[in-house]
C-alpha cells in the first residue's frame, strides 16, 4: 500500500464531519473545497432536523465509466416539506454518445443534447443547491459512481459524500423479496423496491411523466413516508446513511 | 416552476379553485408549494396552532374536526383545508387527522394571501362561508331564467280596457272586440276612485252568455267573476305563472294598490317563455273522460323535464307540477258529478301533503280528503261521496298518482267526513298531542281546499292557525317528530358520510333533505300562527313575526331551493334516461358543484334542527 493510498484509506474511515474537514484541507478544486467546507451535520442529528437534497441522474447507461450523465434533477427538503421553489433541473451533453433505449425512457432528443451545456458549465448552480444538505437517492450506485467519475474527469478530483440510498431502504426492509422457485410455488410473489413499486406501498400516488426532476421528487416523498411509517423523526441520521 | 413539474400542476389544474386559475398563476403556485407526507392516523394540524399554510390533498384522505371534537367534514383527492385559520386569527380553527396515508401540497400563507387579492374566484371558494356560497349557487341559477327575474309589468302592453260594471253583455262584447283583447275590467265607478269589481272574459262569454243564449241586454254584472284574484305590480312573472296555476285563472289583474296597472293573460307569458305547463292545465279541462285524461297525463313528465332544462326554480316546478295534480283532480270531480249528478250535500275536496304545499314532483302518490257538508247523513248520502271519491281516485292511479300506502284518500271513510268532525280531530291532534298519531297525521298539517266549498278547507286552516301555536306540547311533539330524519353530514369519494363517520353507498335525497326541512318549516309556521301551506310562502310568514332571523331565514331558503333543485334534476335526467325517476341518489352522480353544496345545505338543515329541538324543548330525536 502506498503512502498516497494509506492516507486516503485513514480519512475515509473517518465519521462524515471530520472526514469533511480534511477532505476540505486537501482538495485543489475550489468548488470541491468549498463544498467540503460547507460541512455534514452531525451524525446524531436526528432526522427531524437534517436538510436533505434529493437528487436523480438519468444516464446513457448503467456503468459510469461507459456512460454518462444526460439529465440532473433535485429538490431540497426537510421531512415536513419538499421545497418545489427550490427544485432544479439540468439536461447535460454526455461526453459519449446517446443510446436509442435512454433516448425512450428519459424523452431527452438529440436535438435537447446539442444545445446543452456541458456538466462543467453547470456545477456553481449544482453545488449551491448541494453544500450543506444530506442527498437523497433511490439506488445508489447511480449517483454516487456517476458524479465521482464526472468530477474526476472535469476537476482531476472525485467526490465523497454520505447519501441516504431509499431503494436500500427498501432491501432492508424485504430482505426475502426474491423468493426461490420453491417458495413461488407455495404463492409467494416477488417484491418490486423499484421506485414506482415502493411508492405504491406507502400510497404515494403515481406520477406520469418522467424526468430527473419529478424522481427526485418522489424519493424525496418516498423518504418521508418510510421514516414515518418505520423509523421515527427522532432516529439518528447516521442510523440510516451510507 | 419547473417545467418537469407539470405532473403536479395538472392535477392541481382538475379541482376547483385551481381549475379556473390562470395558467402563470398556477405555475407560480406550484413554485410555492411544500410537499409533505403523513401517515394513517397522525394529527395533521391541532386547534390553536398557528395556521401557516394552505393545504391541498394530493393522495389519501384527512378528516377534519370541529372544535368538540365533532367530525365536520372527511375530504380527499383534490379538495383544500386550512383555509379558515389562514382567514381568521391565523390560528388552526378546525383540527386536521390523516385518515388514510396523505400526500398534501402546503401552499404558503403568502401566497394565499396574493391569490385571494388578485384572483376572485379562489378568494370566492376560500373566503365565503358555506352560507353564502348556498346563496350564490341559488342565485345563479335563479339569474339563468328570466321568468324568475323580470317583474310582471313587462308584460303589460298597453293600458287596461275597463268598464262600468253595469254595462250589458252586448256592449262589453262589442268594447272587447273593438279594443282586441280577450278580458274586460269591469269598474265600479260610484266612489271617488274607480274600483275594480269584476273581469269578464272570452271564456266566459262563450261558457257563460252564448251557451246559455242569455239576452244581450243582460247586466254583465250577472256573469262577471268577483273576488278577483290580482298580483301586485312589483311581482316577477314566474310568480303570476304560480299565482295562475294554482287558482286556474287566466287573467290576472296587475295591481299597484287598487289602482290596475293592466292585465296579463296566460298568453304574455307562455309567449315570453315556452312553459307547456301552463298549456297542459289547460288541455286538462278539455277532456271528456279518463281515457282522455289518462292520454294528457303522459304528458306530465315531458313538461316537468322541459321545466328542468329552462332552469325553473324548485318552486315554479312543485308549484306546476301540484298545479298539473289539482288539475287533474278537479278534472275528474266534475267529471265524477257528470256521472253521477249532483251531491247530495254540500262538499270540499281536500289536498294533502306535497301538493297542498305546491311542491309536488313526478313520482308522487295521492293524498286527499273529503270535508262533508254538516248536513250529511252516512246512510242517506255516504253511497254517492264513496263512489265519487273511488272514481277520482281511480281516475288518479290511472294518471300516473298510485294510491296512497297509508291509506290516506277519500275512499277512506275515516277520511271522508262532515266538518264537525274534521274540527274534532284537528282540535283532539292539537289538544291531546300523541307522538305516535302525530307522525300519521302530520300530512293533514299541509292542506288545501281544491274543490267545491273551499270554505270548509279555509276553516280548517283558520282552526289549526289559532289552535296550533298556543299549544306548547303539540309544538314540542311536532317538533320532536320533525328530529327524526337527519341528513348525512356530507360525501366522501364515492360515498355518503354520516354523523358517526358511517359511509353509504346511496341516500334518499327526499327523507334526508327536503322531508326534514319541511317539516321543520312547518313546526315555525304553526307556532307562529301562520296559515300557509307552501314552505317558502311559510318561511316569508316566519320571518313577517321575527320567530327566526332574516339570516337564518335566507339559509333555509337556499338549502330548500338547492336541496330541491338537485332532487328535481336527478329525476328529470332519470326520465331523460328512460330510467324510473326516484329520490335515491348515488354521490358519484352528482357534480363537484353539486357535492359542495349540497353539504353546505345540509348543514343548514342540522343547525335548524338543533334550534328546533332547543326552541320547542323537542327533547332527545330517535335515530333515522
Amino acid at each position: 500500500m502506498s503512502s498516497e493510498e494509506q492516507a486516503e484509506n485513514s480519512v475515509t474511515r473517518l465519521p462524515w464531519p471530520e472526514q469533511f474537514k480534511a477532505l476540505a484541507e486537501q482538495s485543489k478544486s475550489p468548488i470541491l473545497k468549498a463544498y467540503y467546507e460547507s460541512g455534514c451535520v452531525s451524525p446524531e442529528t436526528p432526522l427531524s432536523e437534517v436538510p436533505f437534497v434529493a437528487l436523480d441522474f438519468e444516464t446513457t447507461g448503467l456503468d459510469a465509466n461507459q456512460h454518462s450523465i444526460v439529465s440532473i434533477g433535485l429538490v431540497p427538503f426537510t421531512l415536513d416539506g419538499i421545497q418545489l421553489g427550490k427544485a432544479r433541473h439540468w439536461i447535460v451533453r454526455p461526453k459519449l454518445p446517446l443510446h436509442q433505449t435512454s433516448i425512450t425512457i428519459h424523452g431527452i432528443t438529440h436535438s435537447d443534447i446539442d444545445q446543452a451545456p456541458d456538466l462543467n458549465d453547470i456545477l456553481k448552480d449544482l453545488f449551491a443547491s448541494l453544500n450543506g444538505r444530506i442527498p437523497v437517492v433511490h439506488y445508489r450506485n447511480i449517483e454516487r459512481s456517476f458524479f465521482d467519475v464526472a468530477l474526476q474527469w472535469r476537476l482531476g478530483e472525485g467526490i465523497r459524500f454520505p447519501l441516504i440510498d431509499t431503494m436500500a431502504i427498501e432491501a432492508h426492509l424485504h430482505p426475502d423479496r426474491n423468493p426461490s422457485r420453491w417458495q413461488q410455488l407455495l404463492g409467494k410473489k416477488p417484491v418490486s423496491i423499484r421506485l414506482a413499486d415502493s411508492r405504491l406501498r406507502y400510497g404515494l400516488p403515481h406520477y406520469a411523466a418522467h424526468n430527473a426532476l419529478i424522481d427526485a421528487v418522489a424519493t424525496a416523498e418516498l423518504l418521508q413516508a418510510q421514516v414515518l411509517h418505520h423509523f421515527s423523526r427522532d432516529t439518528r441520521v447516521a442510523d440510516l446513511w451510507l | 416552476m419547473q417545467a418537469e413539474l407539470v405532473d403536479i400542476r395538472n392535477h392541481m389544474a382538475q379541482y376547483p379553485p385551481f381549475d379556473e386559475m390562470a395558467e402563470e398563476l398556477l405555475d407560480r403556485v406550484v413554485g410555492d408549494i411544500e410537499i409533505v407526507y403523513f401517515k394513517a392516523g397522525s394529527q395533521i394540524l391541532e386547534l390553536g396552532d398557528p395556521s401557516s399554510w394552505l393545504y391541498y390533498v394530493r393522495s389519501g384522505a384527512v378528516e377534519i374536526y370541529r372544535r368538540t371534537g365533532e367530525l365536520y367534514n372527511r375530504i380527499s383527492e383534490g379538495e383544500v383545508f386550512g383555509q379558515f385559520g389562514l382567514l381568521m386569527n391565523r390560528k388552526v380553527r378546525f383540527p386536521a387527522k390523516a385518515l388514510e396515508d396523505v400526500l398534501l401540497y402546503k401552499i404558503p400563507y403568502d401566497t394565499f394571501q396574493y391569490l385571494w387579492e388578485n384572483d376572485d374566484n379562489f378568494a370566492d371558494f376560500v373566503e365565503i362561508e358555506d352560507r353564502s356560497r348556498l346563496r350564490s349557487a341559488v342565485s345563479r341559477r335563479e339569474k339563468s331564467n328570466q321568468l324568475m327575474t323580470s317583474k310582471v309589468t313587462r308584460l303589460i302592453a298597453r293600458e287596461p280596457v275597463s268598464a262600468p260594471h253595469t254595462v250589458r253583455l252586448q256592449e262589453a262584447a262589442r268594447i272587447m272586440t273593438e279594443n282586441g283583447v280577450s278580458a274586460l275590467l269591469l269598474m265600479d265607478e260610484e266612489g271617488e276612485k274607480p274600483l275594480l269589481k269584476g273581469i269578464i272574459t272570452d271564456r266566459d262569454l262563450r261558457t257563460r252568455a252564448l251557451s246559455e243564449a242569455l239576452a244581450s241586454e243582460t247586466p254583465i254584472s250577472e256573469i262577471m267573476s268577483e273576488d278577483l284574484i290580482t298580483i301586485r305590480s312589483n311581482m316577477f312573472i314566474f310568480e303570476a305563472m304560480l299565482t295562475m296555476l294554482h287558482n286556474n285563472v287566466h287573467h290576472l289583474p296587475v295591481m299597484d294598490r287598487d289602482e290596475v296597472r293592466g292585465v296579463i293573460a296566460l298568453s304574455d307569458i307562455v309567449k315570453y317563455e315556452s312553459q307547456s305547463s301552463l298549456y297542459l292545465v289547460s288541455n286538462i279541462y278539455h277532456q271528456q273522460d279518463v281515457k282522455g285524461l289518462k292520454k294528457i297525463s303522459l304528458d306530465v313528465r315531458d313538461s316537468f323535464v322541459r321545466m328542468v332544462n329552462e332552469d325553473a326554480n324548485s318552486h315554479m316546478i312543485g308549484s306546476a307540477m301540484a298545479g298539473i295534480g289539482r288539475s287533474f283532480t278537479q278534472r275528474l270531480l266534475a267529471l265524477g258529478e257528470e256521472k253521477l249528478g249532483p251531491p247530495p250535500v254540500p262538499y270540499c275536496f281536500m289536498a294533502l301533503g306535497s301538493m297542498a304545499r305546491d311542491e309536488q314532483l313526478v313520482v308522487t302518490d295521492q293524498d286527499n280528503a273529503m270535508i262533508l257538508d254538516d248536513s250529511f247523513v252516512p246512510e242517506e248520502h255516504d253511497e254517492y261521496f264513496l263512489a265519487l271519491a273511488k272514481f277520482v281516485s281511480d281516475g288518479l292511479a290511472e294518471c300516473g298518482y298510485t294510491y296512497c300506502t297509508g291509506d290516506i284518500m277519500a275512499t277512506n271513510q275515516k277520511w271522508r267526513q262532515p266538518l264537525r268532525v274534521w274540527k274534532d280531530y284537528f282540535t283532539d291532534w292539537i289538544d291531546n298531542p300523541k307522538a305516535e298519531a302525530l307522525l300519521n297525521s302530520n300530512i293533514f298539517f299541509d292542506l288545501d281546499g281544491i274543490y267545491g266549498e273551499t270554505d270548509f278547507a279555509e276553516q280548517l286552516k283558520t282552526l289549526v292557525a289559532d289552535k296550533a301555536s298556543n299549544s306548547q306540547r303539540f309544538l314540542a311533539m311536532l317538533a320532536r317528530n320533525a328530529l327524526n330524519r337527519t341528513p348525512p353530514i356530507g360525501f366522501f369519494r364515492t360515498f355518503v358520510l354520516e354523523e358517526d363517520g358511517k359511509h353509504q353507498k346511496t341516500f334518499n335525497l327526499k327523507r334526508r333533505g327536503t322531508a326534514p326541512l319541511s317539516d321543520l318549516i312547518r313546526v315555525h309556521a304553526l307556532a307562529c300562527g301562520s296559515r300557509a301551506q307552501n314552505s317558502f310562502e311559510r318561511l316569508k310568514a316566519i320571518g313577517n313575526t321575527k320567530l327566526l332571523l332574516d339570516d337564518d331565514l335566507g339559509n333555509l331558503r337556499d338549502a330548500l331551493e338547492f336541496i330541491s333543485i338537485v332532487r328535481i334534476r336527478h329525476q328529470a335526467l332519470a326520465i331523460e334516461a328512460d330510467r324510473q325517476p326516484d329520490n335515491n341518489v348515488r354521490p358519484e352522480d352528482l357534480s363537484p358543484f353539486e357535492r359542495s353544496h349540497l353539504k353546505d345545505a345540509f348543514q343548514v338543515v342540522s343547525g335548524a334542527q338543533k334550534f328546533l329541538k332547543f326552541r320547542y324543548h323537542a327533547g332527545v330525536a330517535r335515530n333515522v
